[in-house]
């Protein structure tokens, strides 16, 4: 499978690490799950970080790096290119990493993405070093915008950002996957259920961002499990080599030579 | 049950040290003064609360509520509260919660419901029924009518009252520690500030706005529910509104933000637009003590018991935490149910 800047998980799930129960039942999704891929905001949590002593969110970090797991710090609920920069600067200090999930969102009603501040967040990211996971739509024309930028990853949305709808365009995504073989693709935001998950990869996705639908769950870790089992039979799926869908049926046991008459 | 607080031993009440006079360092004293023992309080604030993320509390004794994302021992153990509460201080108010959705939010009032227990749906009327100003405003709510609440600061001066009534001592502007406190026991309630002893312990940023207005009135509290923030609106007296709170993982207590400072107006004027005219009175910034769990425990080292993240159930579980710390000092052979030994 196509590897992200390098780095090939085993386990396609990426999980967010907002709005769960606790820092517990967060640890235990990490764990039922197998993720190897974290997300972690800096933006709201970080508050003040700069100004308190040794940091304010200090703690809050070190539960995310005792997870274990490789982090994908984002700049979710930036809204300008500025502040998407900024936000990707604290997050490399904090985490010590080059990843940086980059959304810009451009419409507060579907926490849709600002593809034009995207590109040029994008490019002034990638040429500062940072190995960039846009946040984008399944629009292909600003997806090679994005690759020229120097993106090698991009997020298309599932749906809007928490609202469980699942692929509001699977003919987008298909097309985006034929459009872009060799790029590693994601399906980030929008995905209620570990079903939407399995289309995804099933279309030959590389891998699935999601938060809210584990971390709302009545049992986060038990739903973060249902979905690393989907993911993982949607991608065996997709390489396995799916039969077409047909009008008419055909017998999977051959008619000719069966006997009629008995 | 009654277990005498009087060491055989020596024929005289056990003695207890408390450091910290917020809601849990009160509970715990007059949960011991109850039970016989002596008890003197060292605080390092000028009075009860002063100084104590419970000052900025919303009050709401809300078992029922909390169950939607607080995990089994808080909905259970939450139910001593209002009980005890109004066996020690006046002005418990028992008028249950109201539960509230936008219309475009209504998703949002379907999962609280199916996370939550003893509740009844209520419709426009039923709401109104309630709560006449909010009259034609929702079209659907939950009324969960065997909550209640209180003022938290008047009920920490008097908690702090009633702990000189029964005969324990507080000493203000104190900076002793647990160690250096004489007593059979030593009770370390000082809520973040124990972070030097307790490395998991973290802060979890809440702010709050006190706001007055006397175009509305509230019988009760009401909680507004948002995808990303619920909030609440607690009525207090006088007109005084509590908006709180935010959740931010973080242990900063110096300012509120920008982000939340609207966040929190507007669902003041969601709720109703009269909020758009109220007076700030107040803004609060605190962080309340939690371990990873967001559970409270009591960790024993020798004679001193840490009692500590209550997160944001300092009212609703002290009376249960000070039971089982009362427990854990007076009851020798005791193992209270939320009680952590530090490994040796």
């Amino acid at each position: 499978m196509r590897a992200f800047y390098g780095f090939e998980p085993k386990n396609r799930l990426f999980l967010g690490t907002a709005r769960y129960p606790s820092p517990a039942i967060l640890a235990d999704a990490v764990k039922r799950s197998g993720v190897e891929v974290v997300t972690a905001s800096l933006r709201r949590e970080a508050g003040q970080d700069k100004a308190g002593e040794g940091g304010a969110g200090q703690a809050f970090w070190a539960l995310i790096r005792e997870l274990g797991v490789r982090v994908l710090p984002n700049t979710a609920g930036c809204h300008t290119v500025k502040e998407a920069v900024t936000t990707a600067h604290m997050a490399r200090e904090v985490f010590g990493t080059d990843w940086i999930k980059l959304e810009v969102i451009g419409e507060d009603d579907t926490l849709q993405p600002d593809v034009v501040g995207l590109i040029e967040a994008a490019r002034i990211l990638s040429d500062d070093g940072f190995q960039v996971f846009p946040y984008t739509t399944e629009d292909i024309v600003v997806g090679g915008r994005l690759l020229d930028a120097g993106c090698e990853v991009l997020m298309p949305w599932g749906a809007p950002i928490g609202s469980g709808r699942g692929l509001n365009n699977v003919y987008g995504l298909r097309t985006m996957r034929q459009h872009f073989p060799d790029i590693p693709l994601v399906v980030d935001a929008g995905i209620g259920l570990p079903s939407h998950a399995a289309q995804a990869m099933e279309l030959g996705y590389d891998a699935i961002l999601l938060n809210t639908a584990v971390a709302k769950a009545g049992n986060p870790a038990l739903m973060a499990q249902a979905f690393a089992k989907a993911i993982e039979a949607g991608c065996e799926a997709w390489q396995a080599q799916p039969i077409e869908a047909r009008d008419m049926a055909a017998p999977s046991t051959p008619v000719m030579g069966k006997a009629f008459l008995s | 049950m009654a277990h005498s607080s009087i060491d055989p031993s020596r024929n005289r009440p056990l003695h207890v040290g408390i450091v910290g006079a917020g809601v849990v360092g009160l509970a715990c004293a007059v949960e011991l003064l109850g039970r016989g023992a002596t008890v003197e309080i060292h605080e390092r604030g000028a009075f009860a609360g002063e100084r104590a993320c419970s000052w900025h509390a919303g009050g709401m004794l809300a078992p029922w509520c909390e169950g939607e994302s607080a995990e089994e021992p808080v909905i259970r153990l939450g139910q001593e509260a209002a009980g005890w509460w109004e066996r020690h201080v006046a002005g418990v108010v028992r008028k249950g919660t109201l539960v509230l959705a936008p219309s475009r939010d209504r998703s949002e009032l379907r999962s609280f419901g199916s996370r939550t227990t003893r509740f009844s749906e209520l419709d426009g009327e039923g709401i109104a029924a309630l709560e006449p100003d909010l009259a034609g405003r929702f079209a659907k709510g939950l009324f969960f009518e065997d909550e209640a609440h209180l003022d938290p600061r008047a009920a920490l001066s008097r908690l702090a009252e009633k702990v000189l009534a029964l005969g324990g001592r507080i000493h203000f502007g104190s900076e002793a520690a647990a160690d250096d406190l004489a007593g059979d026991a030593v009770l370390d309630c000082r809520g973040l500030a124990a972070r030097d002893a307790l490395p998991d312990l973290r802060g979890v940023k809440g702010e709050m706005l006190l706001l007055r207005s006397h175009d509305i009135a509230l019988s009760r509290p009401v909680r507004l529910l948002h995808p990303r923030i619920p909030l609440y609106v607690v009525p207090r007296a006088d007109g005084l509104f509590m908006v709180g709170a935010t959740m931010i993982e973080s242990g900063d207590r110096s300012r509120i933000s920008a982000r939340s400072m609207l966040e929190l107006l507007g669902a003041a004027y969601a709720l109703h637009p009269a909020f758009g005219e109220a007076e700030v009175v107040e803004i609060g910034v605190d962080a309340r003590p939690a371990f990873p769990d967001n559970l409270p425990r009591l960790t024993r080292r020798g004679r001193v018991i840490l009692v500590n993240g209550l997160y944001r159930h300092g009212f609703l579980l002290s009376p249960a935490m000070a039971r089982m710390a009362a427990d854990a000092v007076l009851v020798p052979a005791c193992i209270p149910e939320m009680l952590h030994d530090a490994a040796a």
